[in-house]
């Protein structure tokens, strides 16, 4: 990055500005250091833009030896320990986690000791005791100020302006609130105005989700929006994870890497799993955040403690009920058959959904059909198959594929449903939200399993009707007994259709 | 609260008087983690350890040809089969680093060498298939030494013979690649005692074949193996 060795040029930075500090560099560093770099202002601006608001491991920053430990000499790197300590617990400095069970240690062949790491965050690489983390303490990167940086030129719907409203105040104003709207709402879209206004303010933005799935979908939609602002997805299986643009799309654990760097953070899908569980997750998110920020949470389903938050109105929302395209939710059809598990068990798919197969009302939909687990979405992929060939709804064994969560080839299979390549796609819960396809009918398969809760119902009944060209979808639980959950779902998309209506009503009225 | 090492569940230990009595065994991992792990069952290659029904599998069967009867590997014992949990499990432990994940197959590593090995023990050294310079510095320890030391109590009977000269990520490699490399080992020093190697998992068999080549052609008697997986 920066390469060629040039004169010193005092500049005060910020921890510069103290008199003795100036005059301890001055005397200090000119002699004492045998390779030495004299940084521009433009060569630290760079490293500004690179650095600033993260938290890193040294091989996480990709700097020559004794390029870094020149910042580090002056003091343009902050070293901070990776553990905590206290007399009753340890924490890791980057992902907050203190579970015992979380902490192990591991003979360290280059220190020649036995010592402490944390296993919570070890997907992002390993935290151990003789490593630091190093923070940027050189000048502030300004981000640029952006006016009418967004490029998108659809229009809003009434309700969705609405909202739109609420979030520019929030982001304006710097504080919290909640977008709870229906799957299909055009949430996206609701955000577009909001991160306008925070780029001509020379804001940086993140929109923070649980799942990659969703980085993946929203990246190039933020990017065609937003088309002469810095755009950049991280996450997991993504090689470059430098995190350098003004906005960020990032899952929530990439956020683990970053500190007090976002003026706006927008969390998506705040009530998915594993955000709601995942303390460490929050934790990120939040420190991420510069602590005068604003805070958009969205939701399609959200959970007990939100809905308990909005009840008692600690915390500003609006509720969208209705979908862009202005239709209802497609509502679900339970189905109850008793053979369920017998046929399951045999690898075998049960007669009701077969029977549902003829009456379908438009077979040109693709199907997307959810299963509890993965075993059984692999072993009913060749019965699946069978059948569809039978009913001339394929042509091609090759058009029924099984995703799931550790698919190494999952974001390939998504983009192939997505361009009609495939024609089913049997899965779990992993793509029960966020991503979307125009016109697809959507069956679950024992729908009263315990992985099926409300929001996971409500969530996969959002996966249908999405097109204005489309927008009914049929949605189908198969059962064999109604669960809470069933029931629940049902009657939760039931009651914001209803909502919906009103809304209609109330719109008109004005 | 006793949690499992995988899922970070609580382990909801069953009691029952003979856990009362022995004192029950820490348990590392809950029922459901623990029911994914597949031990090899027989019947397998006498000489590999791959799940077969001949004595020779078609692996064992191709190397006798290569080296015109002359194998330098006597044989190679191993405890579990590959499968993705599995193989999920061993890329978090050795390319991620979560050293506490080893001691899951401690047991079954103590088991498997007492019932194979321990005759052979009494004379032979136990030698760990080493990790690059590189790979050493990032990772901070090396799977096989940690395979070694839990197969034996006793730390005199584990040396490092060897070296390793490439730095190329063996899994990158095709199968022909892999035959076909140079020996990515040096040897630092000979025995005259038989030698068992450890290494973390068996998939083609080429890795062991390099090092037993080296050894038994500086005046080794025979070398076994144990790998934890046979891929
Ligand atoms: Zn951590
Ligand atoms: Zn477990
Ligand atoms: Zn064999």
């Amino acid at each position: 990055m920066v390469q060629r060795i040039k004169k010193w040029f005092h500049r005060p930075t910020r921890l510069e500005s103290h008199p003795t500090e100036r005059a301890r560099r001055r005397n200090l560093l000119p002699s004492s250091s045998s390779y030495f770099h004299r940084l521009t202002e433009e060569e630290e601006r760079k490293l500004a833009k690179r650095f600033e608001g993260k938290l890193l491991l040294r091989r996480e920053i990709p700097l020559s030896d004794p390029q870094f430990n020149d910042l580090l000499r002056h003091q343009l790197f902050t070293p901070h320990p990776s553990f905590i300590k206290t007399i009753f617990q340890t924490r890791c400095k980057r992902c907050n986690n203190d579970k015992p069970s979380l902490l192990a240690s591991f003979p360290c062949a280059k220190c020649c000791r036995t010592h402490l790491y944390c296993r919570n965050c070890i997907m992002m690489g390993r935290v151990s005791e003789c490593e630091v983390l190093y923070e940027w303490n050189g000048i502030r990167y300004q981000w640029p100020t952006l006016l009418n940086a967004c490029t998108w030129k659809g229009v809003l719907t009434p309700a969705q302006e609405k909202a739109a409203n609420l979030v520019k105040k929030a982001i304006a104003d710097k504080s919290e609130m909640l977008v709870w709207a229906v799957a299909g709402a055009g949430k996206t879209e609701i955000l577009f105005p909001g991160i306008e206004l925070a780029l001509s303010r020379g804001a940086r933005i993140c929109i923070a989700t649980p799942r990659s799935d969703v980085v993946r979908e929203l990246y190039p939609r933020i990017g065609q929006a937003f088309k002469n602002v810095e755009v950049e997805a991280l996450y997991g299986k993504k090689k470059n994870k430098d995190g350098t643009a003004q906005i960020i799309i990032a899952t929530t654990h990439q956020l683990l890497r970053f500190n007090e760097a976002f003026d706006v953070m927008i969390i998506d899908e705040i009530d998915a799993f594993p955000y709601h569980k995942d303390r460490s997750l929050a934790f990120a998110t939040n420190r991420a955040a510069k602590k005068a920020s604003a805070k958009i949470y969205l939701t399609a389903t959200p959970r007990g403690d939100l809905k308990q938050k909005i009840r008692r109105k600690q915390l500003p929302h609006c509720f969208i009920p209705i979908r862009y395209h202005g239709h209802p939710l497609p509502e679900p059809k339970l189905v109850a058959d008793f053979s369920l598990s017998k046929r399951l068990t045999n690898k075998q798919l049960p007669k009701s959904f077969i029977r549902w197969l003829d009456q379908r009302e438009r077979k040109t939909r693709q199907l997307l059909i959810f299963v509890p687990t993965i075993q059984l979405a692999e072993q009913l992929k060749v019965e699946t198959a069978a059948v569809l060939l039978l009913k001339k709804l394929i042509k091609d064994e090759s058009e029924v594929a099984f995703a799931h969560a550790e698919d190494e080839l999952r974001e390939e299979k998504v983009r192939q449903f997505r361009q009609r390549n495939i024609y089913c796609l049997l899965t779990t819960t992993i793509l029960e939200r966020g991503v979307t396809f125009p016109s697809v009918d959507v069956v679950v398969l024992q729908a009263n399993h315990d992985v099926f809760d409300e929001a996971a119902l409500v969530q996969i009944s959002g996966r249908a009707g999405r097109a204005k060209d489309d927008p009914d979808g049929e949605v189908i639980f198969i059962h064999d007994g109604k669960t809470e959950a069933l029931v629940d779902a049902v009657h939760a998309i039931k009651k914001m259709n209803l909502r919906a209506k009103t809304f209609y009503t109330k719109e008109s009225e004005r | 609260m006793n949690r499992c090492l995988w899922c970070d569940e609580a382990i909801v230990n069953q009691f029952d008087w003979l856990t009362f009595f022995t004192g029950g065994e820490h348990q590392l991992l809950c029922e459901a983690c623990l029911s994914q792990l597949e031990t090899i069952r027989q019947p397998v290659c006498k000489k590999c350890f791959k799940m077969s029904n001949s004595k020779r599998c078609t692996d064992c069967k191709r190397w006798e040809r290569f080296f015109s009867g002359d194998d330098p590997l006597e044989k190679n014992v191993s405890s579990f089969r590959y499968n993705e949990f599995l193989q999920e499990m061993i890329a978090k432990w050795k390319y991620r680093g979560d050293y506490v994940l080893g001691s899951v197959f401690e047991r079954e590593i103590k088991r498997a060498f007492k019932f194979h090995y321990h005759a052979l023990l009494k004379e032979a050294v136990i030698v760990p298939i080493p990790l690059s310079k590189s790979r050493m510095d990032e990772r901070g320890f090396n799977q096989s030494e940690a395979i070694a030391e839990m197969a034996t109590d006793d730390r005199k009977k584990i040396v490092q013979l060897f070296e390793r000269i490439d730095d190329e990520k063996q899994a990158k490699k095709t199968r022909a690649e892999r035959i076909f490399a140079k020996n990515p080992f040096k040897l630092l020093k000979t025995t005259n005692k038989t030698v068992i190697l450890v290494d973390d998992i068996y998939t083609t068999g080429t890795t062991l074949r390099h090092a037993a080549r080296l050894l038994k052609a500086s005046g080794c008697p025979a070398v076994y193996a144990y790998t934890l997986v046979r891929g």
